[in-house]
């Protein structure tokens, strides 16, 4: 097992977003640090447009994440719906 | 009749092929190895370009969109900190030196890395590394700005911020970010892509930025804060071109993977050197620290470089050669370069000094197996000969290590009590390192770092033939003000009296 990370700054953007994907990935553990929030899961860590809507009330485009994103760890894979972190391990 | 067609939004995969794939062409009036000619002689194998796939897939339109919210929300903070005092709302002034540090050691780098990825995006043939590799120079002139930027409001309170691209050039620390960069740069263009894209973006970038620029936050700085972390929004996208370069590299052609891992090797090493700045910035610069520096280490160094090492070990890459040295020198080396720093601080562009009794509990607590066995006996002395009056200055030069570049500051990997020093011959002139790991990418190619610029031997040199004032002009330095101890210096008075104007009415 290898862990899988995001990293956030905290703001008001990325508060849904950290809760979307909480929701999402139940296996995931959230640490706040000063400044930033980083996310920790294990082997694999989606994060889902819809569920981000949802907790926004407005159209989400996941490139939106560039802008408050601070490092991750794991092979990246994007389409229109899901963000996808994953180590082969 | 008008026809009515919906557009249909292209979806991400197909925008990026339209985007980014179809500008490319083929050549006709010249041959593609006439218009790529060094793209071959590293010995790389690619049979496939288009097998190179940005997984962001970030076409041009949206990159522009994205980086313009990016440089708002930027000089929002910036703004803001120079109309609200930001200068004062440091924890204390001594966190200026990290601040001087960076500014001329690291920003210049990231100039240097928008340099050498404006070449790389121009040698590789294939469309989709081209567009990755321009949006990458962009970003890393982008963060060459905001962070002069952004430390130019303390340069209007505090010394030693003023002469950064000089001491860049010409100081002996900063040399060592400087040759790795340079050292990159000067490599084929696959190696640059795995010194810089890989090694210093995936394994180093987040030791460098995230711990420190979360420790800044602590540390009431909201302009530092604000240039990492948008600088970090890019690495973020760096690190994973870096980790598709890999990919994309061993995939291609078995004969790769030899090649790769010998960069694996002498780049994790080379940037484990850099990181010898970076972990004493963290244990001993940041009055209210986050985290130190062995446990930014274990998070992002041994948590994430072992998840990476697993993760290509399918692909026959183990560990880097030097991976095991480095953790046995990882509760050792921040105190190891303060203690080289204070000694040499006549000719630092930053203060440094003895850490309070405060800070040495901390780092007690933080490095049990090494802080009170081996360094607090050295900061009592040292403390005993600056209350005598007689601060331990060292006015010897050190050897430098030919390779990083490093004084050999550092121990043995077996024994903290025996500086390590190796040597070797080589045409008839004898070179020094400061470990194997450098000892061994020297002698693989001896005849690139025999003509390194080192900063010693220039002391002997035109316009200073050994004349310590001559050399602090020829660097910029102002003598009593820039450099020495924190204690006394202009800094810390102008800090006092200026916070408390703003904190009372008189
Ligand atoms: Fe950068
Ligand atoms: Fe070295």
């Amino acid at each position: 097992m290898s862990t899988v990370f995001i990293a956030l700054q905290t703001n008001e953007d990325t508060r849904p977003i950290i809760e979307a994907i909480a929701h999402d990935n139940p296996q995931a553990v959230v640490h706040r640090q000063p400044a930033m929030v980083k996310i920790d899961a294990p082997n694999r860590l989606v994060i889902r447009r819809e569920s981000i809507e949802e907790r926004l009330g407005r159209e989400y485009d996941l490139q939106e994440l560039q802008i408050n994103l601070i490092t991750l760890s794991g092979h990246v894979d994007e389409d229109e719906d899901a963000f996808t972190l994953t180590w082969n391990s | 009749m008008e026809m009515k067609v919906a557009k249909k939004k292209l979806g991400l995969k197909e925008r990026y092929r339209v985007m980014t794939r179809d500008l490319g062409w083929e050549p006709s009036y010249h041959t593609k190895e006439a218009l790529y000619p060094y793209v071959g002689y590293e010995g790389i194998k690619i049979h496939d370009w288009e097998k190179w796939e940005d997984p962001f897939r970030l076409t041009m339109d949206a990159y522009w969109k994205y980086q313009a919210e990016k440089e708002r929300k930027f000089y929002a903070i910036v703004d803001a900190h120079a109309q609200n005092n930001g200068h004062l709302n440091l924890t204390d002034a001594r966190y200026l030196s990290a601040l001087k540090i960076f500014l001329q050691a690291i920003s210049p780098g990231e100039y240097a890395a928008h340099k050498g990825f404006a070449r790389a995006g121009r040698e590789f043939p294939g469309v989709g590394t081209q567009v990755a590799c321009q949006m990458q120079a962009i970003d890393e002139i982008r963060h060459a700005q905001t962070q002069i930027h952004a430390l130019s409001n303390y340069n209007k309170y505090y010394d030693g911020f003023h002469a950064f691209s000089d001491q860049r050039d010409r100081i002996w620390y900063t040399s060592v970010p400087r040759s790795f960069f340079d050292d990159a740069m000067s490599a084929g263009p696959f190696e640059f892509m795995v010194a810089i894209g890989f090694s210093f973006e995936y394994v180093l970038t987040n030791l460098l930025f995230v711990p420190f620029m979360s420790g800044a936050a602590y540390n009431g700085d909201m302009a530092t804060v604000t240039f990492g972390f948008s600088a970090q929004s890019d690495e973020a996208r760096h690190m994973t071109l870096g980790l598709e370069c890999i990919k994309f590299l061993l995939e291609q052609d078995p004969a790769n993977v030899p090649i790769v891992q010998a960069w694996f090797d002498k780049w994790f090493w080379r940037g484990f050197r850099v990181l010898g700045l970076v972990s004493t910035m963290m244990d001993y610069m940041l009055p209210k620290r986050v985290m130190s520096w062995r446990e930014a280490w274990n998070m992002y160094g041994i948590e994430n470089g072992t998840a990476l090492f697993n993760d290509l070990a399918r692909y026959g890459i183990r560990p880097p050669k030097g991976w095991d040295d480095a953790e046995k020198a990882i509760d050792h080396m921040s105190h190891q370069f303060m203690l080289g720093l204070y000694q040499w601080s006549f000719g630092t562009s930053f203060h440094s000094w003895i850490p309070s009794d405060d800070e040495m509990a901390w780092l007690s607590k933080k490095y049990p197996t090494t802080f009170d066995k081996y360094y607090r006996p050295r900061w009592d002395h040292i403390k005993k000969l600056a209350a005598a009056g007689t601060p331990y200055k060292n006015y010897g030069l050190p050897k430098l290590c030919q390779t990083c570049q490093l004084p050999t500051v550092f121990t043995e990997p077996e024994d903290p009590t025996l500086i390590c020093h190796r040597e070797v011959e080589y045409k008839g002139e004898r070179y020094h390192f400061c470990s194997d790991g450098c000892q061994h990418i020297f002698e693989n190619e001896p005849e690139k770092y025999i003509q390194a610029w080192l900063p010693m031997p220039q002391i002997h040199q035109d316009p200073i033939r050994g004349d310590l004032g001559a050399w602090m002009d020829w660097v910029n330095l102002k003598d009593g003000q820039d450099n020495g101890d924190y204690v006394g210096s202009n800094d810390q008075r102008n800090f006092d009296a200026w916070r408390g104007l703003a904190t009372s009415n008189e």
